[in-house]
């Protein structure tokens, strides 16, 4: 979803910095997205450390100048519930996913303010609204995610920054169709109207349109793109 | 006696909603393990319920303590049938995402959701065991939509939120219900806040002349409101009620 995300921006003309703590990974995205024509940088981060995360925003704004879109899209899950969760687990799941997202924001949103404007989106998740079985420190980071989407947006809408949300559903990938079992995907496909799995290409339409002027009067949106999930 | 010879374990328990839920289920006749970080209020607590009544110093966002508080519970008394995870806090300075510094963000999200996942975590086996519980959340109206200058504390209660249907959704089939309450803006509101406000003569009744015009009823909500809502949901009358979000 990152991926194209950053290509579908790119495609754009948007100068784009690849984030990931997988340099290989990382850096095949930064390529692919010069390879269509586009710019940018990759950087390797912990977006959950805030030592880490303020130098690479120091980082972009000496190479750019300025940041006017911020994509939130880490996030990490364990198939476990409450009781089978470990204290390692829970603290690891809310500092990647929620966490991250309030560091990277209380970050980048001083220049924002000071530039007069920006957009902020969070990858947030159909289960930052609705449950499933054995997602407990899943759901409950999600959950929180999605609150504190609103709350920036509210805190931030008279200062031009715009800060939203989108929640997908289940997304097709190759590693998904190598390992899912058929039991698996049957109970999935069971919940999705559509009848199939989300693509990451149109993941990166709702970010595009929230990152862009288009969605100019659109704050604190809890965006489902997920083939009716939540309907 | 809606809560005959149920064991409870109340967090939160030296003040406030936790101290008014103690005192109205042990009046229903649960035996109540009475919770608080603050050990003197839990003993305070305990004394004014009696008999049967058992203080324990807790901080809810510590694995250990939480753990010794379900095991204390049930050496105690033998079983452990209700969980009543109500302690948060509430840091007034912990505003926009940009004015909370990192330590009071981990403060608020330990306590108020991870505190609620620990008690959980330790209550789940035991009830699981007996073949039977029920968990009760306190998460707020401020989980449910975005607060404005709380950032930390929405995000830690729409967690809760989030838990306590997730929650419900697998230990069902254990017999054992989940939900939460969210209550509005409370009249007395929790100690950071209210230390503060108390600092100016006349700030807090501005407050709640403030804040309550909001509210349809035109009054803000006690502890006792929130209490009522946790005897439901703790007796049997609400046997079918799982995974909701009970605002009061």
């Amino acid at each position: 979803m990152g991926r194209a995300s950053a290509l579908r921006l790119a495609e754009e003309g948007a100068r784009t910095v690849v984030v990931d703590v997988v340099p290989a990974s990382g850096e095949e995205t930064l390529a692919m997205v010069r390879a269509g024509g586009g710019t940018g940088m990759f950087l390797e981060v912990d977006v959950s450390d805030w030592v880490a995360v303020e130098s690479m925003v120091q980082r972009v704004l000496g190479t750019y100048g300025a940041i006017h879109i911020l994509h939130n899209n880490v996030g990490v899950a364990k198939m476990k519930s409450a009781h089978e969760t470990s204290e390692e687990e829970w603290d690891y799941i809310l500092r990647v996913t929620l966490k991250s997202v309030y560091l990277c924001c209380k970050a980048v949103i001083p220049g924002m303010i000071e530039q007069g404007g920006g957009s902020i989106i969070q990858t947030a998740s159909v289960l930052g609204l609705d449950v499933s079985p054995r997602l407990a420190a899943y759901c409950a980071a999600k959950g929180a995610v999605v609150n504190l989407t609103r709350s920036m947006a509210k805190d931030y809408a008279t200062r031009g920054i715009r800060v939203n949300c989108i929640c997908p559903s289940d997304i097709d990938s190759p590693r998904r169709r190598a390992n899912e079992s058929e039991e698996r995907r049957k109970f999935l496909l069971s919940r999705l109207p559509m009848d199939r799995y989300g693509q990451p290409e149109e993941m990166a339409e709702a970010v595009l349109w929230l990152a862009s002027d288009a969605s100019s009067y659109v704050t604190g949106a809890v965006l489902p793109v997920d083939g009716g999930f939540l309907a | 006696m809606r809560l005959r010879d149920r064991v409870a374990i109340i967090t939160g328990a030296g003040s406030g909603i936790g101290r008014e839920s103690a005192l109205l289920f042990s009046e229903e006749g649960a035996r109540v393990v009475v919770v608080d970080i603050a050990e003197e209020a839990a003993r305070e607590t305990a004394e004014m319920i009696g008999k049967d009544a058992v203080p324990i110093k807790v901080d809810v966002s510590r694995w250990e303590e939480t753990e010794y508080m379900v095991e204390e519970t049930v050496r105690r008394f033998g079983s452990l049938d209700i969980l009543f995870n109500n302690a948060g806090i509430d840091l007034p300075q912990a505003t926009t995402v940009v004015e909370t510094t990192e330590a009071d963000w981990d403060r608020i999200l330990d306590v108020n959701l991870k505190g609620v996942f620990l008690g959980a975590r330790h209550a789940l086996p035991v009830m699981m065991a007996q073949g039977h519980g029920i968990i009760i959340n306190t998460a707020s109206k401020a989980g449910l939509r975005g607060p404005r200058r709380e950032s930390a504390y929405g995000a830690s209660k729409a967690g809760v939120v989030l838990l306590t249907r997730q929650m419900a959704m697998d230990y069902g089939s254990y017999n054992i219900r989940v939900n939460c309450i969210c209550p509005g803006a409370l009249e007395k509101p929790t100690i950071d806040r209210r230390t503060l406000l108390e600092q100016q003569p006349g700030a807090l009744d501005e407050r709640n002349r403030r804040v309550s015009q909001w509210v349809p009823l035109g009054r803000l909500c006690t502890a006792k409101d929130v209490a009522y809502a946790a005897l439901y949901l703790a007796s049997d009358e609400s046997s079918h009620v799982t995974g909701a979000s009970l605002e009061v």
